[in-house]
């Protein structure tokens, strides 16, 4: 860098995120709903978190809004601290699980509302709206009236509704949640494909661990209010930090053993199986095995790699795969075969033998 | 409702009469009255000919006319005051938690279920009491009368008013008080944007209830009057006591037309309420 | 709603969340909800429950020769009365007369409120209207106009002559103080219970068929157990209003049915008698509190 790009670029070195979440505990009551988290979410990152009902990410979610304060903790929005500011002074906008939109407004003037909110006249508010309106595709409908609009054109005008305000970060509820199948995975090309073109970080909550892989750039698994793992899908699913993150996202086995070394895991059964992993012999973890990491070959076949002998219980025909679950000795296994033109079929009550490579499986702290 | 479950032969037509025999007990009083209010016969259950006489009558009596402005004053008034205070009442209950809250909320209950002639007894020896207090410690010499009726009436109004608006609220998406939030409202233009558009049908159901209760108030009113403050349902309770005659039917019409006419445009303003409107 | 606006200057920078903000947060929003229930609040305690107090102690005061109120030396005398025959009377004829009026209307109402439940919406609407409009047109006169009807030479008796009945003179009668309760009340009854009918989920009854019960076994087994809650809610507001009824007997009964809210109401402006007047308001009141209260505890809903 010249000196001249040094003077610009100011002193410091990495851009300030988004959200800085530092020490944030939230409780209610006897209640902790979220428990010493720290969080930093980047500048136009596409970010999601995830957990079951109750894991503490929709409260996250509402004190960076601002909807509720924190009990403990620093929140920083691009650096100021928000976190005892009220929601209509921060520069975040939220797009409800429900909507939320105004029965008593039609579509431009609910679209509008933040605009009047902080003081732009009527005409100059409304043409604003419009140019968004035109943003989500809904132009022509204007005047129409919430209960007038299907469930997705709804969403499409809280869309519209809380990006008019040009806010630094989006919130986003559970977006996706009330829309059918087919609906939501149109939606989902279309808020990351709107997320590209804003360049705003978009920070969105859901219980849907497909959705959270499809759409984001980094993910928070919470659980129980405690942050789990922040990664990349690829990473999440990869290399899941503990037996939870492994079992939420995706499908997966989970071996029981100890670490015998680095490349070996004692199973409970005894068996001595290939494992990659960093932990101390004689920690007690788990293998996670994903399915469609196994392979199924007949019993007695060579087989390189780790392997469990089992038996076929049953196969379940899928259409573009088949998916077996093995008897072990000690418990059940599932694994998917692609449905491939050629493939040995194993009925059921058949002797097979399980394996797996040593790196294709990734080894979780209990 | 399926076929198969819906009541046939027998229960079927006697649950169809049992409707229409409701409907002809509710109106044919009311039918009947409006029509003899018309007859010409002194007598006042029969059929003298056709008549204006009776309205005439009521249009001259400078008794019956101070009673009627002196209703829809009180009613006016008492109604401003409870729906105010009925709906921040309502507000407070709905959105808030505070010390006191139970209390207050059993408290709000109590002028609904009250009798009215124990409310009438209450008021009664309040001001008496309250009067003699007021002398004793400001030497103000008060008596019965315009502000003694007024403040009874709001005091049995505020809690049904309360009601009213606590049903719309209760009944409207909290969300959506956090979403004007979220967008750059001050709790106030939450307030006036948001919730008070939802909750507007309710204040008005409540001040059309407000209305009728003081309009409609006899005992309570009658022990709460003072001299020169009567109400037009006092008087006329008053009138029938004496001695039924036409001028209190053609009395009755114009009190029965008023009512209606309050509830027919209640109703017209609901549905035009419904209707679409922009901010 | 938690959120709270934050007790900090607008100007100030925001600060970093503790326990302590939190909690004044909140003390702040309870502020704002006191002070927002405050004035009714106040204008009640005023206005509703010193007058109630003030009656309490009227009951214990004595009635002095010439019909005014010592106030002093408390008794119970005026309850005492309570016992005597004349009183005694009242309150039973009272309590028996709302008690038919209260079977009376629920026999009329129930089926009626049935039947509403189970119109199509747009019909419901329409016949909800026309019950509501009775219901809001003035007390008095609807009861000034079973005193026309009921009168003698009135329409009632002429029509019953006409179909050789004979002449009816149901004026200032019980059976005519019970009309006039009926007509004035019936719709405190269809309320109520047209709202707890059309809550049940009529696949109910279907399922009931299809367990091979009849018509009147889903009535009685089915339909009457869910729509209790309706029923309780519409006996007592029809039941306490009827208790203390005063309009209506006035006009339509005579000095032969002497009810509980006449007589009171004479206590304070004929007979003089304030402690008396006041410690039947107070019964009234306590028999209706009490009412009420076993409603709520069987678990009741808001009316």
């Amino acid at each position: 860098m010249s000196s001249e790009e040094q003077v610009i670029a100011g002193d410091s070195q990495t851009p300030t995120a988004a959200v800085t979440i530092t020490g944030i505990t939230k409780r209610f009551g006897d209640v902790v709903a979220v428990d010493n988290i720290d969080l930093e979410i980047a500048d136009g990152e596409f970010f999601a978190m995830l957990g079951p009902s109750g894991c503490g990410k929709t409260t996250t979610l509402r004190m960076i809004a601002g909807l509720d304060f924190p009990t403990e903790g620093s929140l920083k929005i691009f650096g100021d601290e928000v976190g005892t500011l009220p929601p209509n002074k921060r520069p975040v906008n939220t797009v409800f699980q429900n909507y939320a939109l105004f029965p008593h407004l039609n579509v431009i003037d609910n679209v509008a509302f933040g605009l009047r909110m902080q003081g732009i006249s009527r005409t100059t508010a409304r043409a604003q709206a419009a140019e968004l309106i035109e943003l989500v595709q809904l132009t022509g409908l204007e005047t129409r009236k919430p209960s007038q609009m299907s469930g997705g054109q709804q969403q499409r005008v809280a869309l519209a509704r809380a990006l008019v305000n040009h806010p630094k970060v989006l919130l986003l509820d559970e977006p996706l949640g009330a829309l059918d199948l087919k609906l939501r995975q149109e939606m989902q090309g279309e808020l990351k494909k709107l997320q590209k073109e804003l360049g705003i970080s978009f920070v969105f909550v859901t219980h849907d661990q497909e959705e959270a892989l499809t759409m984001s750039d980094r993910i928070a698994v919470m659980d129980e209010g405690k942050l789990l793992q922040v990664a990349t899908p690829e990473e999440i699913y990869e290399h899941p930090a503990n037996r939870f993150v492994a079992d939420f996202i995706g499908q997966t086995n989970l071996l029981d053993g100890t670490v015998e070394n680095n490349d070996t895991v004692c199973l409970a059964n005894g068996a001595r199986v290939s494992a990659a992993s960093s932990f101390a012999a004689g920690e007690k973890v788990a293998v996670s095995l994903r399915p469609e990491r196994a392979r199924i070959q007949k019993r007695g076949a060579a087989s390189d790699g780790a392997a469990v002998d089992g038996v076929v219980e049953s196969m379940t025909y899928l259409g573009n795969a088949r998916v077996y679950n093995i008897k072990l000795d000690w418990m059940d296994l599932e694994v998917r075969e692609e449905n491939r033109p050629g493939a040995t079929l194993h009925a059921p009550g058949a002797e097979v033998t399980i394996s797996w490579d040593a790196t294709a499986v990734s080894v979780v702290a209990d | 409702m399926s076929s198969a479950v819906a009541p046939r032969g027998w229960t079927k037509f006697g649950l169809h009469l049992n409707g229409w025999l409701v409907y002809l007990f509710f109106y044919a009083p009311i039918i009947l009255l409006v029509v003899f209010s018309f007859s010409a016969s002194r007598n006042v259950g029969t059929w003298g000919g056709w008549t204006f006489e009776w309205y005439g009558e009521f249009a001259d009596s400078q008794n019956a006319r101070n009673a009627l402005s002196a209703s829809l004053k009180i009613a006016i008034v008492s109604t401003a005051v409870s729906v105010v205070l009925g709906t921040m009442a309502a507000l407070s209950l709905e959105r808030f938690t505070f010390r006191g809250k139970q209390v207050f909320d059993g408290l709000l209950y109590l002028p609904i279920i009250i009798p009215d002639v124990t409310m009438a007894v209450m008021m009664l020896l309040f001001f008496a009491e309250f009067f003699d207090v007021l002398d004793f410690l400001f030497g103000i010499e008060t008596r019965k009368g315009f502000n003694s009726i007024v403040a009874s009436h709001i005091a049995f109004s505020i809690s049904f008013v309360s009601v009213v608006v606590r049903a719309r609220l209760a009944g409207m998406d909290t969300k959506l008080e956090e979403a004007a939030l979220d967008l750059y409202a001050t709790r106030w233009k939450a307030f006036r944007y948001v919730t008070f558009p939802q909750i507007m049908p309710g204040i008005a159901g409540g001040a059309l209830l407000a209305m009728t209760l003081s309009l409609d108030d006899v005992v309570i009113t009658q022990f709460v009057a003072g001299p020169g403050w009567t109400t037009l349902p006092v008087y006329v309770f008053g009138l029938i006591r004496r001695g039924v005659t036409p001028l209190i039917n053609a009395i009755s019409v114009v009190m029965l037309v008023g009512s209606m006419t309050l509830v027919v445009l209640s109703i017209v303003v609901e549905r035009a309420r419904g209707g679409s409107r922009s901010e | 709603m938690t959120v709270a606006e934050a007790p900090v200057d607008r100007e100030v920078d925001a600060l970093e969340a503790t326990p302590e903000f939190e909690a004044a947060a909140e003390r702040q929003e309870s502020r704002r909800g006191f002070l927002m229930a405050l004035p009714a609040y106040a204008y009640l305690v005023l206005f509703f429950a010193v007058p109630l107090v003030i009656v309490v102690v009227y009951s214990f005061a004595t009635r002095n020769r010439f019909g005014g109120t010592d106030l002093s030396g408390w008794n119970l005398d005026s309850y005492a009365k309570l016992g005597e025959p004349i009183v005694r009377d009242i309150l039973f004829r009272s309590v028996w007369l709302a008690l038919i009026t209260t079977v009376i209307c629920l026999v009329i109402a129930y089926p009626f409120a049935y039947f509403l439940a189970t119109r199509s919406p747009a019909i419901r609407n329409v016949m909800l209207v026309f019950v509501m409009i009775p219901f809001w047109t003035n007390f008095l006169v609807r009861n000034y106009a079973w005193r026309v009807i009921l009168g003698n030479d009135g329409p009632l008796t002429r029509t019953t002559e006409a179909i050789g009945l004979g002449e009816q003179e149901l004026l200032f009668s019980q059976t005519a103080v019970v009309l006039g309760l009926v007509y004035g009340f019936l719709p405190f009854m269809i309320l109520p219970l047209y709202a707890a009918i059309e809550r049940i989920d009529h696949g109910l009854l279907e399922a009931s068929r299809d367990l091979y019960a009849n018509g009147y076994q889903s009535f009685r087994r089915v339909l009457l157990p869910l729509s209790m809650p309706g029923v309780i809610a519409g006996s007592i507001l029809v039941f306490v209003p009827s208790l203390g009824a005063y309009v209506t007997p006035e006009i339509l009964g005579g000095a032969k049915t002497t009810l509980l809210g006449s007589y009171i109401v004479t206590q304070f402006l004929t007979a003089r008698n304030w402690p008396l007047g006041a410690s039947l308001s107070f019964v009234l009141m306590a028999i209706m509190l009490v009412t009420t209260i076993i409603y709520f505890r069987k678990g009741g809903r808001t009316l």
